[in-house]
Parts: structure tokens; sequence; C-alpha cells
């Protein structure tokens, strides 16, 4: 953050560098809990994304204005009425999408990557910036849920976006679609994206030290 | 806006007090306006949801009123407002009356269930059955909306003496439901508030509704 970088690296560092999700490890709550079949969780990232690029959008362009004093109170006001009109505008036009989140949607404006962003980075650059931090974080976390979600509904109903997979002969395996279900696969992911980063930075490392022996022979 | 530069000057209450309520009006009025404009249409949401649940749990009605229980007296309702003691009555194309569709709810395994059944007062038989609203356990306790062979069990249930619930397989009277393997709760609860339901509404209904001569103000009971 430190060099000025392109508007559209702010964007893809949220997608996988800095994946809210996987590598910051926050917002686990809707994470964990809609995640039980691939349309509630496109539903839920798609809503967290309109929030999060919305109050980054107005925050940013507020930031002179706010005080410092008053900023987390000024920035719940401002994520709530985004999270707010959302939540209508999924009772009006999906109610059975709505029926499905139920508590979550409210429960948004607590998610703390949203508040994070709006802290970390919206409040400290300018609208152009802090629109493309939010669409990548938001991209980053919609892909992680639909990662999940996606799995989950695959093995726990033998389904995805509700389509049969594997004909009536799949036994679904139930747990997967219960909270447990979204503990290991959460915790599978994880491990999965952990192992990816280290096997680069050993390839890095070996790289280098290659070069290293490389130009030692040479001498 | 202005004393922002010297970077230790703290802003005065009242401007820290005005930047909140400002905040607060701008909300206020952004929350108020997408409540107005949405209203509407998850008022004509809700009540298609509950006409599409009536003719189902009612089969071969076409049209709909909506009742009200009155100490034992059932009318017309025509009144909005709260929706204590309503039910609805279904009639055929011929206008005549065909049966009930009944409200009723109660605990289930996570939260409250929320029925709406079909009862027909003729025959004394529950004839459809739709969960409302529930939050049981998907794949297991959601079985009692999602599970067809155990939605059917309430096709054509006899409600004398009470409706029962047995082992799954083991159905043999026409007051008996099979339950659910897995979700033995959720079924029993099922069978519970409809038991409740029954003994709430059924013995003040009379057998053939109320005539549709008179057409009350509402269009086919929808405001």
């Amino acid at each position: 953050m430190k060099q000025p970088t392109s508007s559209y690296q702010e964007m893809m560092k949220g997608i996988w560098r800095d994946n809210p999700v996987f590598v910051q490890v926050l917002g686990m709550c809707p994470m964990l809990a809609v995640t039980n079949s691939a349309v509630n969780a496109l539903a839920m990232g798609l809503a967290t994304l309109f929030v999060l690029v919305g109050s980054s959008f107005l925050v940013s362009i507020m930031r002179l204005w706010i005080p410092k004093q008053v900023r987390i109170s000024s920035y719940i006001i401002i994520i709530a009425t985004f999270v707010t009109i959302i939540d209508y505008s999924l009772l009006a036009v999906f109610p059975k999408i709505h029926k499905e989140l139920g508590a979550f949607i409210p429960l948004i404006t607590a998610n703390c990557l949203i508040l994070g962003r709006q802290e970390a980075f919206a409040s400290r650059t300018t609208v152009r910036f802090a629109v493309m931090d939010a669409l990548g974080m938001s991209g980053g976390f919609l892909f992680a849920l639909m990662a999940l979600g996606s799995v989950r509904e695959i093995l726990g109903e033998g389904a995805l976006f509700g389509v049969s997979l594997f004909g009536p002969n799949f036994e679904p395996w139930v747990i997967m679609i219960l909270p447990p279900g979204g503990f290991l696969t959460l915790g599978l992911i994880l491990l999965f994206f952990n192992w990816v980063t280290e096997k680069r930075r050993q390839a890095q490392i070996n790289y280098r030290l290659s070069l290293n022996s490389i130009e030692e022979s040479r001498v | 806006m202005t004393t922002q530069k010297p970077a230790e000057q703290e802003p005065s209450s009242t401007r820290l007090i005005a930047t909140l309520a400002i905040a607060g009006l701008i909300s206020g009025v952004a929350i108020v306006s997408i409540y107005e404009a949405t209203l509407p249409t998850i008022t004509a949401n809700k009540a298609r949801e509950l006409r599409e649940a009536v003719f189902k749990v009612l089969p071969g009605v076409s049209k709909m009123e909506k009742y009200q229980l009155e100490g034992n007296q059932l009318r017309f309702r025509t009144e909005t407002g709260k929706d204590e003691n309503t039910l609805y009555g279904g009639y055929n194309q011929q206008g005549e009356f065909v049966g009930y569709a009944l409200p009723s709810s109660g605990p289930g395994f996570q939260d409250t269930i929320g029925i709406l059944y079909g009862y027909i007062p003729i025959t004394r038989k529950v004839v459809g059955m739709e969960i409302l609203e529930s939050r049981e356990t998907p794949g297991l306790g959601d079985k009692i909306y999602k599970d067809l062979s155990f939605v059917s069990n309430f096709y054509d249930l006899s409600i004398d003496p009470t409706i029962v619930t047995v082992k799954k397989g083991l159905k043999s009277a026409t007051n008996e439901v099979d339950a659910i393997t897995g979700a033995t709760i959720s079924a029993k609860a099922v069978v519970r508030i409809i038991n409740e339901g029954n003994a709430r509404w059924v013995e003040k209904l009379p057998t053939h509704g109320l005539a549709l001569q008179e057409q009350p103000t509402q269009q086919e009971g929808e405001k």
C-alpha cells in the first residue's frame, strides 16, 4: 500500500493475495452460515458486494467531512443504510432467497470485513481506489462464498444451483449442509490455500538458491 | 470541514453532534423511501403466496374468501388489520363451498413452524398441508415440506379421534401419519400443530361454510 499502485492491482489483491476470507479470515459468520447452497452463497456475496462498494464510495467521498471522533458511528450509519436498502429490495424482488438468508442480511452490517475496509482503506484514499478496493474485496468474498457453497451443495444435496448432478442414486452427505460441514469445508479450503501459498514461497526460495549456485559455479 | 488543519485541535461537540445528526437524517430518509417503495410489492408477494398456499391445500378450489371467527360465529372478514382468528374458505368454480384452509403454528425442532392445512368438514378429513414458515434442519427436518412421501400423508387424512404419528412404513389407519426417519421431532411437531389447529377451529366451523350469494366488498378475499 505504500508505493503507488494501479487501481487494477488494488482490485486484484482482494481476490487472491489479500482474500478477505482465505487470507484475512474475516466475515466468518455469513461464510459458515449461509453457504449451504450455491444460490444462497451467490445472493449473500452480491448483497455484500453492493453494501461494501456503496459504503466505500460514500465513505471515501465524505472522508474530509467526517470528524475522526465519530467516524466509526458514521461508517456504521452508512453501512446500515445500504444494508437496509438491500434487505428491502431482496424482500420485494426475491422473497424466496430472502427467506433462506433470513437474519443474515441485516447482519451484513456487523460484518467486520466491511467496517474494516472503511477504516483501513476507504477513509484514507481517493474514490477511485476505494471503489476498486471494495470491488476486489467483495469479489474475493463472493469467490470464497461460492467455493464453499458449491462444494457443500454438490456433496450435501448432489446438486448445483438446484440442478441435480448425480441422479437419484446419489446418497447426499447431509452433514455437508449442516453446520459441521461448513467448518470442515472451510478448514480444508484454508488448508489448500495455505499449501498453495507455501509451495509458491518454496519455489521462489529454490529459484533464488539455484540462481545463486549458478553464479557460484561461474565464479 | 473548516478547522481540520491544525492536527491537535478537537472539533467542537456541536460539530460532532451535527455530523451524526445529518448522517442519521439522510440515512432515515433513505430507509423510509426504500421502505415505501418496496412495501406494495412485498404486500402483494405475501398475499400471492397465501393464495397459492390456499389453492394448494384445498384441491379443486378456484376461489377463496377470508373468514373470521368471532366467538363462535363465522363471518366474512372485511376489515384489514390483525390476522387473529382469520381462516380461509375455498369455493369451486360453481361457487360451492369446498372446505376450509386453517392456519396453525407451534414449536418445531428449531423454531416455530407455521402451517396452513386444508380441511373438508363433510368428510372430516385433512386434504393438504403446506408449511408457511419453518427453520427446521436443512437436509433432515426440512423434509416436512421437501419429502413428498411425508407431505402426501396429509392428502387424505382422517382427523378422528386425533391424528397420530407412527414409525415410517407402519401407517395402517386413515388417521395415521408416517414419520420421517431422522426427523421424528419435526414430523411429530407437524402432526401436533394440526391437532392443535383442529382443537381450535373444527368444532366451531359450520359444515357448509358461508354461502357466497352476497359478495363481500373485497375481491377474492384479498386486499
